[in-house]
C-alpha cells in the first residue's frame, strides 16, 4: 500500500481501503483550502499539545504562592501577570487548558455515544420504543442548558466530575435527534432492506450498517458543540459550581479574581481571553468541517 | 383548511403535559438526590430528635418515593412550592418578585438584537463575499465564542469605569431606591408609569450594559440564521423570474425572499428569546441585576434546595411555554406545514 497522491487519488480505486483513503484524502484537500478552518484546527492542536505538555512548559509550579508578586503584572519573571496569591498566571493557564479540554473530551465520549444510540435505535425501530424514546429527549431539551446543569450539579455537589455529568446530561439530546433524522433517512433504502433480507439482525443492521451513516453529521454537530461545552463549563466554573478554586480552572479563575477587574484588568481577563480564543477555534473548525463532511447542512 | 390547521395546533398542545410532567419529574428527582437535607434545612441542625422526627413526618419522607412525588405534585398544582430557607418568603412570592427584571431585561434585549440581525443578516445574504457578509459572518462567530460574564466584565471596565459613561452594577442607583412604586415590577416601566423622571432616566442608564450583552448573545444567532434562510430564498426559481421581470433589486431582496423566510425566523427568534434565560444567569450575576437568573445562583450558593427547584421549574416552564410558541406559530403560519 503506498500513499502517494495518485494511489490515493485514482479513479478506480482497487480495494475499498483505497477508496476509503481516496474519499478522505479528497475531503483533506477540500478542508485545506478553507484558510478559517485551517486557523481553528491549527489552534486546536496548539491548545491540545500546550495543555499536554503543561509540566514541560509551565514556568513555574501552577499552585506556588509567592504574595509579594501579588497582581504582578506581566513581566520576564511572570509572562503574563500573577493573580492574587501571587500564583503565575501563564502556568495556571496551562494547566486550565488541561482541565478545560479534558472536560470536553470526557463530555463528548460520554454524550455522542448515548445520543447516538438513542437516536438510532428510535429512528430504526419505530413505533412505541421511538415515541418514548423521544418524549424523554423533548424532556431534557425542555430546559436550558446552563439552567439544568445548574440544579444537577447542586444535586451531586460542585465539583469537576459533577460539572462533566451535568453538562453530559444535558447535552445528548440534540445528538439523539439528529442521529433519529438521518436515520429515518436511511431506514427505508435497498441496502438496508438487503440486509435485513439475508437475515442480518437488528442489532448488526444499527450498530454496523445505520450508525456508520450517521457519523459525519454527529462529528460535525460534536466540534460545533465543543465549544458550547467550553462556554458552559466555564460558565459553570465562574458560578462556583464547576470545578473548584484552587484548581485552575479558566472559569473559576475569573470568579476569584473578578474584583481586581478595575485595577488589575489583566489578571480575570486574560482567562476570558483564553476561554474565548478555545471556543472560537473550535467553531471554526466546526464551521469547516460542516462545509466538506455534511454539504447539505450549510 | 382551517379544520387542518386546528389539527396542527392541536397534535402541538398535546405534547406538552407529558413534556411538563416530565419536567416536573426531573426536579423531584434531582431535589430528592441532593445531599442537603430537607429536614435540617427547616428545623436547624440543633433540633432534638423528637422534632425532627416530627418535621420528617410532617414533610411525608417516611412514605415511598412515589408518594412523595404524589404530594409535590399536589402541592404544585395549588401552586405551592415551598418556602425560602434564604428570605423566608413563599418561593413563588420570591419569584414573583425577581421575574419581572429578568423579563425586562430579555424583553429588550431581543427587540435590539432583533433591530439589529435581521437587518444585517438580510444584507450579507444579499452581498455574499462582500466586506458586510464578511462583517456579520465576524460579528456572529465572535458572539458565538464569547463568554457572557467576560464581556459584562469588560463592559463595566471600560463603560463604567474608563470612559464613566453608564452607571455600574445593580438596577438603580441608591439614592433612587423606594422611590418608584412596584406596579410591574420592571423598574423603567413603572418609573414611567408613574412620571418619576429622574428614576426613569438612571433605570434605563442601569439597563444599557445588561442588555447590551445580552443582545449580543442573541444578536449572533439571529444574524446567522437569517443569513442561511436568506441564501436559501434568494437561490429560489421565482428570485430568477422576479429578477426576469426587471424587479428593482430592494423589492426583490425585502419583498420576495424576506417575505418567504418570515415563518422561519419567527421560530429563531422565539428560540433566540428562550435562550435569553440562560444567558440571563450569567449576565445578571456579573451585573448584580436583582432576576431569576441571580436567584437561581444565589439559592444554590446558599444550598436553598426549594427556592433552587422552584426557580428551575418555573424558568423551564417557561421555556416550554416559548417553545410550544414557536412550533404554533410555525404550523399556524406556514401552509405547508398545515
Amino acid at each position: 500500500m503506498s500513499f502517494s497522491r495518485a494511489w490515493l487519488l485514482t479513479d478506480t480505486p482497487a480495494s475499498r481501503q483505497q477508496a476509503a483513503w481516496g474519499q478522505a484524502y479528497r475531503s483533506w484537500l477540500l478542508f485545506r483550502r478553507n484558510r478559517l478552518a485551517m486557523t481553528g484546527l491549527i489552534t486546536v492542536i496548539v491548545l491540545a499539545l500546550a495543555s499536554a505538555a503543561a509540566p514541560l512548559l509551565a514556568p513555574q509550579n501552577p499552585s506556588l504562592q509567592d504574595l509579594p508578586a501579588r497582581l504582578a503584572p506581566p513581566s520576564w519573571e511572570h509572562w503574563l501577570g500573577a493573580d492574587e496569591l501571587g500564583r503565575d498566571l501563564f502556568s495556571r493557564l496551562l494547566y486550565g487548558g488541561r482541565i478545560t479540554l479534558g472536560m470536553v473530551v470526557a463530555v463528548v465520549a460520554l454524550v455522542a455515544p448515548l445520543g447516538l444510540a438513542v437516536g438510532c435505535v428510535a429512528g430504526y425501530l419505530g413505533g412505541f420504543t421511538d415515541r418514548v424514546l423521544m418524549r424523554v429527549t423533548d424532556i431534557f431539551l425542555a430546559f436550558p442548558r446552563l439552567i439544568l446543569a445548574l440544579a444537577f450539579v447542586a444535586a451531586l455537589k460542585p465539583g469537576l466530575t459533577s460539572a462533566i455529568i451535568a453538562i453530559a446530561l444535558t447535552a445528548w439530546p440534540p445528538y439523539a435527534r439528529l442521529a433519529r433524522a438521518e436515520t429515518l433517512s436511511i431506514r427505508n433504502t435497498d441496502y438496508i432492506a438487503a440486509m435485513r433480507i439475508t437475515g442480518a439482525s437488528t442489532a448488526r443492521i444499527v450498530f454496523r450498517h445505520v450508525v456508520p451513516m450517521c457519523l459525519p453529521s454527529v462529528i460535525v454537530r460534536v466540534t460545533l458543540d465543543m465549544s458550547g461545552i467550553i462556554l458552559t463549563a466555564a460558565g459553570l466554573g465562574f458560578l462556583g459550581m464547576g470545578a473548584q478554586p484552587p484548581m485552575p480552572e479558566w472559569g473559576s479563575m475569573i470568579a476569584t479574581t473578578r474584583g481586581f477587574i478595575l485595577e488589575q484588568w489583566w489578571v480575570p481577563t486574560i482567562p476570558g481571553l483564553a476561554i474565548f480564543i478555545a471556543s472560537l477555534a473550535f467553531n471554526l473548525l466546526g464551521d469547516g468541517l460542516r462545509d466538506v463532511l455534511d454539504p447539505k447542512q450549510r | 383548511m382551517r379544520g387542518a390547521g386546528a389539527r396542527a395546533v392541536l397534535s402541538g398542545l398535546a405534547s406538552v403535559p407529558v413534556t411538563l410532567f416530565g419536567l416536573i419529574l426531573v426536579t423531584f428527582l434531582i431535589g430528592r438526590t441532593m445531599p442537603i437535607d430537607p429536614v435540617i434545612a427547616i428545623a436547624g441542625d440543633r433540633a432534638p430528635p423528637d422534632v425532627v422526627a416530627r418535621v420528617r413526618l410532617e414533610l411525608g419522607l417516611d412514605e415511598p418515593l412515589f408518594v412523595q412525588f404524589w404530594i409535590y405534585l399536589k402541592q404544585l398544582l395549588q401552586g405551592d412550592l415551598g418556602r425560602s430557607v434564604m428570605t423566608q418568603r413563599l418561593v413563588t412570592e420570591d419569584i414573583a418578585r425577581y421575574f419581572p427584571a429578568t423579563l425586562e431585561l430579555a424583553t429588550v434585549a431581543i427587540f435590539l438584537a432583533m433591530a439589529i440581525g435581521i437587518p444585517l443578516g438580510v444584507m450579507a445574504a444579499s452581498r455574499q463575499g462582500s466586506r458586510l457578509d464578511h462583517l456579520a459572518r465576524v460579528i456572529s462567530l465572535a458572539g458565538q465564542s464569547v463568554p457572557v460574564f467576560v464581556l459584562g466584565l469588560l463592559s463595566l471596565l471600560l463603560f463604567y469605569v474608563q470612559l464613566d459613561l453608564l452607571p455600574g452594577t445593580g438596577q438603580q442607583d441608591v439614592a433612587y431606591q423606594g422611590t418608584v412604586p412596584d406596579i410591574t415590577g420592571m423598574v423603567v416601566l413603572d418609573a414611567a408609569l408613574s412620571g418619576e423622571w429622574d428614576a426613569f432616566w438612571d433605570a434605563l442608564a442601569h439597563l444599557v450594559q445588561p442588555v447590551m450583552i445580552l443582545a449580543y448573545f442573541s444578536l449572533a444567532y439571529i444574524t446567522r440564521m437569517t443569513r442561511a434562510f436568506m441564501l436559501e430564498a434568494l437561490s429560489g426559481e421565482y428570485i430568477v423570474a422576479a429578477r426576469a421581470k426587471g424587479l428593482s433589486e430592494a423589492r426583490i431582496v425585502w419583498r420576495h425572499a424576506f417575505g418567504n423566510i418570515l415563518v422561519p425566523l419567527i421560530t429563531v427568534i422565539a428560540l433566540a428569546y428562550a435562550g435569553l434565560l440562560e444567558g440571563a444567569v450569567l449576565t445578571e450575576t456579573v451585573f448584580s441585576w436583582p432576576g431569576i437568573g441571580l436567584y437561581l445562583t444565589v439559592s444554590l450558593l446558599n444550598a436553598d434546595m426549594n427556592a433552587v427547584l422552584g426557580a428551575t421549574l418555573v424558568v423551564g416552564a417557561v421555556y416550554v411555554a416559548l417553545n410550544l410558541g414557536a412550533d404554533l406559530a410555525y404550523r399556524l403560519l406556514d401552509p405547508r406545514v398545515r
